[in-house]
C-alpha cells in the first residue's frame, strides 16, 4: 500500500502501462510538461505535448489507436470535448462497426471536470452522459485513486475508446493506492459500504458525499448501501439490481445534471427490472439544468451534498409499502 | 492484395471502371434498387493517378467519394456494390454502405464521411506507421470543401510539427456539396496554404491521368524520403451532383462544359491513339471488358443476401 493522489495514481498507472506495453504513447495539452517523468523514462516520442486543439488531438489518437498505437491523450477540462466530438463520436465511437470489424480503437481520453476549482462553466460540466448514449464508447469516472490507479489500467488494455473523467475535486486529496498491477476491471461497481434499507447509488466525487450521508444514516438507525458505479458503460446493471433488491430504496447521484443523466438510466433499469422489490419511490440527486457557475458557494450548491442525501434516504424509509 | 500501375492503357482501362461502376450505381439508384449516394463522375483522372503511384505499403484514407481510390487501389467492384446495396458480402458487411467503405487488405483505413474527419485521422495513422517502424506512407485524399474545415489546417500543422509521412491530396472538384468552392473559399487553389505550414505543395491538371501519376510518384517520393508531408491539389471537376439524385439545375452550364470536353477518360483514350498505344478497336475492347466485369458485380451483388438482424449491434464493441 502506498499513499497517492488521484493525480499521482494516474500518473502510476501510466507509468506502469507504458513500461509494460511499447505501443502506449501519451499525448496531449502539456502532458509533457506536467508529467515530465514520463518524458524522461519513455522518451520525447512517446510523450509529446500537442498544440490547444482538441479535435487533431482526438482525431490522431483514432488514427493511431485504428493502426497498432494505444494512445492515452489528455484534453485538460471536459468542456474543451466538444472541439473534439466529432473524432470522438463519429470516429471513435463509429468506425470499427461501420467498417464491419476491421478495426478496433484502443484509446484512452483524459478529461477533468467538476466542482472544487471555481473555473466556471467551460472548464467544469460533467458531460459523461453524453458519451454513455454514443454507442462504441465506455465511460470511466473514479472516486479514489486506488481506482483512478487500476481503472486506468484496464482502459489503457481495453481495446475500445474509453472516455476517463477525473473529477477536479478529488485530484489532489491523497488515497491509499495497492502497490503493484492491480486493474480494476471496468464494468464492475463497488460496494463502498454495504448496508440494508437503502441503497445509494452514485460514481465520482459524490460517492463521498454518500458515504458521508451513511455515517449520519447509521446513527438514525438507517443502515445505508453505498453503491460506488465505477463505470457508467459498461454499466454495473447486476451490481445495482442486487443491491436494490435487498434494500428496496434507492436514490441515485451524481454531480451531472439531473435531467437526462446517468441517474435517469439506472432509475429507469430499476423499474423495469426490480419494480417489485421497490419499497418507496425513487429518488434522484444531481445537478439543475443550469451551466455551473464560478462563484464557490453556487458551484457547491449544484453538487448533491451529503445532508440532502441523507434526507432523502430518511424520507424513503419513513415510507410504507404502497 | 494491393495493386499498381504505371502503363497508361491500364490507366484508362481502370478510369473506364470507375465511371461504369459509378454509372452502374447511379442507374441502380434511378432503378430504387440502391440507395443514393456521391459519385467521382469526372474525377477519375485524380483518383487514379494518385493512387498508382503509391506503393502497396502505403495506407490511404479517402471519404464519401472513393470509389476510384478503391477501385485504382484493387478492391473488387462487386463486393463494393454489395455493400452499397446493405448486403453482406460487401467489404464492411453491410454497415457502411456507399459513404464509408473500408478495405483494410488493400490499406484503405479509416474511411469517414465527416467532411474533413480524414484529414484529422491522417496524423495518428503516419504516426503508428513512424513509430512502430513500418515502411509505408499515408496518403489523404478530401475535397475543396474538407480544406475550408478546422481539421485541415490542424492535420497539416500537427504533421508537418511531428514530421509525419502524409501525403496530402485535395481533390479540388469546385463543388463542396451544393455550394460552388467560389462562395466558400478565399482562393482558388489550396496548394497556396501549405506554404503557411512550410511544406512543399503543387497544383496540378487533375484531368490528366499521365500529369497526375507523375506529380503524385514525385510527391510520394518526397514525402518518403523527407518523412514529412506534401500536399498535391488536383485541379479537377466533379461533372454529376452532389448526391444521387440531383438535378444540377443550380450548376452554370458555361463553367461545366468546357470540364465536360476536358473528360479525363476521353483526354486519355483520345491521347493513346493518337500517340499510336492503343486502337479504335482496342479501346472499344477495353470498355467492353469493364462493362463485363460491372455485369458480373452487379450479378454477385445482386445475389449476396442482406445481413441477418443479429448484426444489428455487432461490431459496436471490441
Amino acid at each position: 500500500m502506498t499513499t497517492l493522489t488521484l493525480y499521482d495514481a494516474v500518473g502510476a498507472a501510466l507509468t506502469e502501462e507504458m513500461r509494460r506495453d511499447q505501443t502506449v504513447i501519451a499525448f496531449g495539452e502539456g502532458i509533457a510538461t506536467k508529467r515530465h517523468d514520463l518524458v524522461q523514462e519513455f522518451g520525447a516520442l512517446r510523450v509529446r505535448n500537442t498544440p490547444l486543439a482538441e479535435g487533431i488531438i482526438a482525431g490522431t489518437a483514432v488514427g493511431a489507436a485504428g493502426t497498432g498505437l494505444r494512445p492515452v491523450i489528455d484534453l485538460l477540462f471536459a468542456p474543451f470535448m466538444c472541439y473534439a466530438m466529432d473524432e470522438i463520436v463519429n470516429s471513435a465511437g463509429k468506425l470499427r462497426f461501420m467498417s464491419g470489424g476491421q478495426f478496433s480503437f484502443p484509446l484512452v481520453t483524459l478529461a477533468q471536470t467538476g466542482a472544487g476549482w471555481g473555473v466556471g462553466a467551460q472548464h467544469n460540466h460533467n458531460v459523461e452522459a453524453w458519451f454513455v448514449h454514443s454507442p462504441g464508447l465506455k465511460v470511466v469516472m473514479p472516486s479514489n485513486p486506488a481506482d483512478a490507479k487500476g481503472l486506468l489500467k484496464a482502459a489503457i488494455r481495453d481495446d475500445n475508446p474509453v472516455m476517463f473523467f477525473l473529477d477536479i475535486g478529488l485530484l489532489y486529496v491523497p488515497g491509499e493506492v495497492p502497490a503493484g498491477d492491480v486493474v480494476v476491471p471496468l464494468g464492475k461497481a463497488a460496494v463502498a459500504r454495504a448496508g440494508a434499507d437503502v441503497s445509494l447509488v452514485s460514481y465520482g466525487k459524490t460517492v463521498l458525499h454518500c458515504l458521508q450521508a451513511a455515517e449520519a444514516l447509521a446513527g438514525q438507525g438507517i443502515s445505508a448501501e453505498v453503491i460506488d458505479l465505477r463505470s457508467l458503460k459498461p454499466l454495473d446493471e447486476a451490481a445495482i439490481l442486487a443491491s436494490v433488491t435487498k434494500t428496496g430504496r434507492l436514490v441515485v447521484v451524481h454531480e451531472a445534471s439531473k435531467l437526462c443523466g446517468v441517474g435517469a438510466e439506472i432509475a429507469a433499469l430499476v423499474a423495469e427490472q426490480a419494480f417489485t422489490a421497490l419499497k418507496a419511490p425513487i429518488v434522484r440527486l444531481g445537478g439543475p439544468d443550469a451551466p455551473v457557475a464560478s462563484s464557490y458557494p453556487l458551484e457547491q450548491a449544484f453538487v448533491p451534498q451529503a445532508d440532502a442525501i441523507a434526507a432523502a434516504a430518511v424520507r424513503l424509509c419513513g415510507r410504507q409499502r404502497v | 492484395m494491393a495493386t499498381h500501375t504505371t502503363d497508361p492503357r491500364k490507366l484508362l482501362e481502370q478510369m473506364l471502371l470507375v465511371r461504369a461502376y459509378e454509372e452502374a450505381i447511379v442507374a441502380g439508384s434511378q432503378a430504387g434498387k440502391v440507395p443514393g449516394t456521391c459519385t467521382s463522375v469526372g474525377q477519375e483522372a485524380a483518383a487514379v493517378g494518385v493512387v498508382n503511384a503509391l506503393a502497396p505499403e502505403d495506407l490511404i484514407l479517402t471519404n464519401h467519394r472513393s470509389s476510384g481510390h478503391l477501385l485504382a487501389r484493387g478492391a473488387d467492384p462487386g463486393r463494393m456494390l454489395a455493400e452499397v446495396m446493405g448486403r453482406s458480402g460487401g467489404y464492411c458487411g453491410g454497415h457502411s454502405g456507399s459513404l464509408h467503405i473500408s478495405v483494410k487488405e488493400l490499406g484503405v483505413v479509416l474511411t469517414s464521411t465527416i467532411v474533413g474527419a480524414e484529414l484529422s485521422l491522417a496524423p495518428g495513422v503516419a504516426l503508428s506507421q513512424k513509430m512502430l517502424g513500418r515502411p509505408g506512407i499515408v496518403a489523404c485524399f478530401f475535397g475543396d470543401g474538407a480544406a475550408c474545415e478546422g481539421s485541415f489546417h490542424e492535420s497539416i500543422n500537427l504533421a508537418a510539427l511531428w514530421n509525419l509521412p502524409v501525403l496530402y491530396i485535395c481533390e479540388n472538384n469546385h463543388w463542396q456539396a451544393f455550394v460552388h468552392r467560389r462562395e466558400a473559399m478565399c482562393k482558388d487553389h489550396v496548394s497556396d496554404w501549405a506554404a503557411s505550414y512550410g511544406i512543399p505543395a503543387k497544383t496540378v491538371d487533375g484531368n490528366d491521368v499521365g500529369t497526375v501519376l507523375v506529380a503524385a510518384q514525385a510527391a510520394a517520393a518526397q514525402v518518403r524520403d523527407s518523412g514529412r508531408p506534401y500536399l498535391l491539389e488536383t485541379y479537377t471537376y466533379r461533372t454529376r451532383g452532389h448526391f444521387e439524385p440531383d438535378d444540377q439545375a443550380y450548376v452554370d452550364p458555361a463553367e461545366r462544359e468546357p470540364w465536360l470536353a476536358r473528360d479525363p477518360i476521353k483526354l486519355c483514350r483520345e491521347w493513346l491513339i493518337a500517340d499510336g498505344q492503343l486502337s479504335a478497336a482496342q479501346a472499344e475492347a477495353l470498355a467492353d471488358k469493364v462493362a463485363t466485369r460491372i455485369a458480373a458485380a452487379q450479378a454477385f451483388a445482386d445475389d449476396s443476401p442482406f445481413p441477418s438482424t443479429d448484426a444489428l449491434t455487432r461490431y459496436v464493441y471490441a
